[in-house]
C-alpha cells in the first residue's frame, strides 16, 4: 500500500514537472528564432488557434476549379478539414468539413458535384453554403425516439468561413477581423498576383510533396532568396538565377507576404561565385536537350522569375513559363504537405502548354531547382534535435524586414516570423 | 512478335540498371524521341498532362542523369524495383503495348527501407534491331503524394 503511495507521488512530480517547461525565449530582434517553434506540439496546437483560425486569410483552390454549381473541393485551413463549394447563386461557400452531430467529415471525396452533402454516419444533411436542413428520423421512427422539439437546426452548423476571392484564388477565413483581402495582401503583392493571373488558368497537374518538416521551415526556405543560387546548383548552372541578377525582394508592411523576383541579364556575368570557390558553378555541365528552357516571351516587364508567398501558407509562382500555386499544410509538429497545382492558361496553344510542361520540370517533387526544398527543411528538423534551447540565424542583410534590391539577404525570412509573432501574441 | 518473356527480360533489365546506380545507362531503353511522363492516378483520371517528370526525348532523360549526378543535392539513397508481370494489350514483330505494375521501395543512407511508390508503367515497345525500347513509358503512381522528393527515376 505504502509502495503504492509512493508511485502515486512520483507521478504526480512528473505531471508537475511537463507543466513547467520552459516557455519559448523570443529574443527582441528578428534575426533569431529559436529551434523550439519548430519542434514542439503546444507551439503547433497554438498556431492552429492564432494563426491558421486567427486573422489569416488562407488559399483553398482556384476559382476554375469550382466552375459550376455543386463542384467542391474538399481542403484544409491549417488541420482544420473544410468544404469549398460553388452555390446555384454562383457565390463560392466555404464551412468546416466536420458534421455538427457527432464530428465525422461530411465530404470524403477530394472533389465532387453533389446537390447538398450528406454525412455518411447518421445522414444529416447540409445544403451547398453549410446550413443543417436535414436530421434523419427528426420526428422519431412510429411515434419513438427522434430529437426533442426545442432542437432548432438553425442554430446548429458546422462553422463557415468568409470566402474571398482575388484573381481566380479562392481564399476562407475563420476571422470577422481579418481586413479584406486586398488590404491583407498589400498593394504591391495584389499588383504581383494580378501580373501573373491576368487571365483565366487551367490545372494541367496536381501534385503532393509530403515534407519532413514543420511547416514554417517551408514558409521560410520560399522566403528565403538567399539559398537560392547556392543549394539550387540547376539555377546557377544556366544562369537563370544568379544573386547579382537583377532584380530584387518586397515585403509587406506585416511581413508576412513577399514576392521575390529576378531577370536574367546575359549582360552581367558575375565572378561573384568563382571568387568564392563556390560549387556553384559548373562550366562543364551542359544540356544536352535545350529545348527544356526554350520559353516564350510571356510578360512584357522581362521578369523571368517571381516567387510570391502569402501568409501563411501559400505560394504563387513563375519560373519563367511555367506557372503553379503551391499550398503548404501543416500536418502535425514535424511533418507538413505542398500541394502543387501547375497551371497554364485556358487560351494557351498546344505548342506552349508543351512549353509549360518541359519547363515543369524545374519544379515539384522531382524538380531540377526545387527537388532540394523537400529535403532541406528535413536536414534542419533533424539537425535541431537535442537543440531546443538554441536559436537559428537569420541576419543576412542586417535585422530589418523590407524591400530591397539585393537578393543576399533574408529580409523576407524576418518579415515572416514579424507577421507569425504578431499572430502568436509574442512580445520581445 | 514481342512476347511476354521477352517484355519481362527488358523490365529486369531496367530495374537492375536503376537499382545498381548505372544511371547513365539508363537512358539507354528508350528510343531517341520516347515520351516519358511520371504522373499519378487522379491526374490520369482527370486527363491532366502535365507530369512530375515530362520528358519527349532520351536526351531530356540524358540531361536529367546529368543533373543527377552533377547539380542537385540529395541524400545518398537507391531503389529497389519490384516488376510485376505484364499484361500485354497488343504485340506484333514490332511493337507491342504492355501495361506492369510495381513496386519501389527506397533505400535511405540512414539504412531505413521504405515503401516509396507502387503504380504502373503503361509502355509501348518498339524493336529496333532485334533489341526492345521504349518508345513511351507514362509511370502511373497510385498515391498522389510524393514523399521528400522524387531523385532517382522510376
Amino acid at each position: 500500500m505504502e509502495k503504492c503511495d509512493q508511485y502515486r507521488q512520483r507521478d504526480i512530480g512528473l505531471i508537475a514537472t511537463m507543466q513547467e517547461m520552459k516557455p519559448i525565449r523570443w529574443p527582441e530582434n528578428l534575426s533569431r528564432v529559436p529551434y523550439a517553434v519548430y519542434a514542439d506540439t503546444q507551439v503547433r496546437a497554438t498556431e492552429e488557434h492564432h494563426i491558421f483560425q486567427g486573422d489569416t486569410w488562407n488559399y483553398l483552390c482556384l476559382d476554375v476549379e469550382l466552375e459550376e454549381p455543386g463542384q467542391y473541393r474538399t481542403t484544409f485551413i491549417g488541420e482544420t478539414p473544410v468544404v469549398v463549394v460553388r452555390d446555384s447563386d454562383g457565390e463560392v461557400y466555404a464551412f468546416e468539413n466536420r458534421c455538427v452531430h457527432r464530428g465525422a467529415l461530411i465530404a470524403l471525396e477530394k472533389s465532387g458535384q453533389v446537390d447538398n452533402f450528406q454525412c455518411v454516419y447518421h445522414a444529416w444533411t447540409y445544403n451547398r453554403q453549410g446550413d443543417l436542413t436535414g436530421i434523419a428520423f427528426e420526428k422519431g421512427v412510429r411515434g419513438q425516439g427522434g430529437m426533442p422539439e426545442h432542437f432548432c437546426k438553425s442554430d446548429h452548423g458546422p462553422r463557415k468561413l468568409r470566402v474571398a476571392v482575388f484573381c481566380g484564388l479562392v481564399f476562407g477565413s475563420f476571422s470577422d477581423d481579418v481586413p479584406p483581402i486586398d488590404e491583407y495582401l498589400g498593394p504591391e503583392i495584389c499588383e504581383k498576383i494580378e501580373r501573373v493571373l491576368h487571365k483565366p488558368v487551367k490545372v494541367i497537374g496536381r501534385f503532393t510533396q509530403a515534407l519532413p518538416n514543420d511547416w514554417k521551415l517551408y514558409c521560410e526556405n520560399v522566403r528565403d532568396s538567399y539559398h537560392a543560387s547556392l543549394l539550387h546548383m540547376f539555377f546557377t548552372t544556366f544562369e537563370i538565377n544568379r544573386l547579382s541578377q537583377k532584380g530584387g525582394v518586397i515585403v509587406d508592411e506585416s511581413g508576412g507576404n513577399h514576392v521575390s523576383f529576378s531577370m536574367i541579364d546575359p549582360a552581367a556575368k558575375d565572378a561573384s561565385y568563382k571568387e568564392q570557390g563556390l560549387r556553384s558553378d559548373h562550366d562543364r555541365y551542359r544540356l544536352k536537350d535545350t529545348s527544356l528552357l526554350a520559353g516564350f516571351d510571356e510578360w512584357p516587364d522581362g521578369i523571368s522569375l517571381q516567387i510570391l508567398s502569402v501568409f501563411p501558407g501559400f505560394v504563387l509562382q513563375q519560373i519563367q513559363n511555367c506557372l503553379a500555386v503551391r499550398q503548404l499544410l501543416p500536418k502535425g509538429h514535424d511533418r507538413s504537405e505542398l500541394n502543387w497545382v501547375y497551371l497554364g492558361f485556358a487560351d494557351d496553344t498546344p505548342e506552349r502548354l508543351k512549353v509549360r510542361m518541359k519547363q515543369s520540370n524545374l519544379v515539384g517533387p522531382a524538380g531540377f531547382i526545387s527537388m532540394e526544398d523537400g529535403a532541406v527543411g528535413g536536414f534542419v528538423q533533424r539537425g535541431i534535435a537535442g537543440a531546443q534551447d538554441m536559436q537559428a540565424i537569420v541576419e543576412m542583410g542586417g535585422e530589418v524586414v523590407g524591400t530591397g534590391e539585393g537578393r543576399a539577404t533574408e529580409t523576407s525570412v524576418r518579415g515572416f516570423w514579424k507577421a507569425y509573432r504578431q499572430h502568436m501574441g509574442v512580445t520581445a | 512478335m514481342i512476347d511476354l518473356l521477352s517484355i519481362m527480360a527488358f523490365h529486369a533489365a531496367y530495374a537492375d540498371t536503376i537499382d545498381s546506380d548505372q544511371l547513365e545507362s539508363w537512358p539507354n531503353f528508350f528510343t531517341p524521341d520516347t515520351l516519358y511522363r511520371v504522373t499519378h492516378i487522379e491526374n490520369e483520371q482527370e486527363g491532366l498532362p502535365a507530369g512530375i517528370v515530362w520528358a519527349d526525348s532520351c536526351a531530356m532523360l540524358e540531361d536529367r542523369v546529368a543533373a543527377l549526378r552533377e547539380a542537385n543535392i540529395y541524400e545518398r539513397q537507391r531503389y529497389r524495383h519490384l516488376m510485376g508481370i505484364p499484361l500485354l494489350l497488343s504485340s506484333n514483330i514490332e511493337t507491342a503495348q504492355a501495361t506492369t505494375p510495381f513496386m519501389v521501395a527506397r533505400i535511405m543512407a540512414t539504412g531505413e527501407t521504405q515503401l516509396f511508390a507502387t503504380g504502373l508503367f503503361r509502355d509501348r515497345f518498339v524493336k529496333v534491331q532485334d533489341r526492345l525500347l521504349l518508345a513511351e513509358r507514362v509511370v502511373v503512381c497510385d498515391s498522389t503524394v510524393t514523399d521528400t522528393l522524387m531523385a532517382l527515376p522510376l
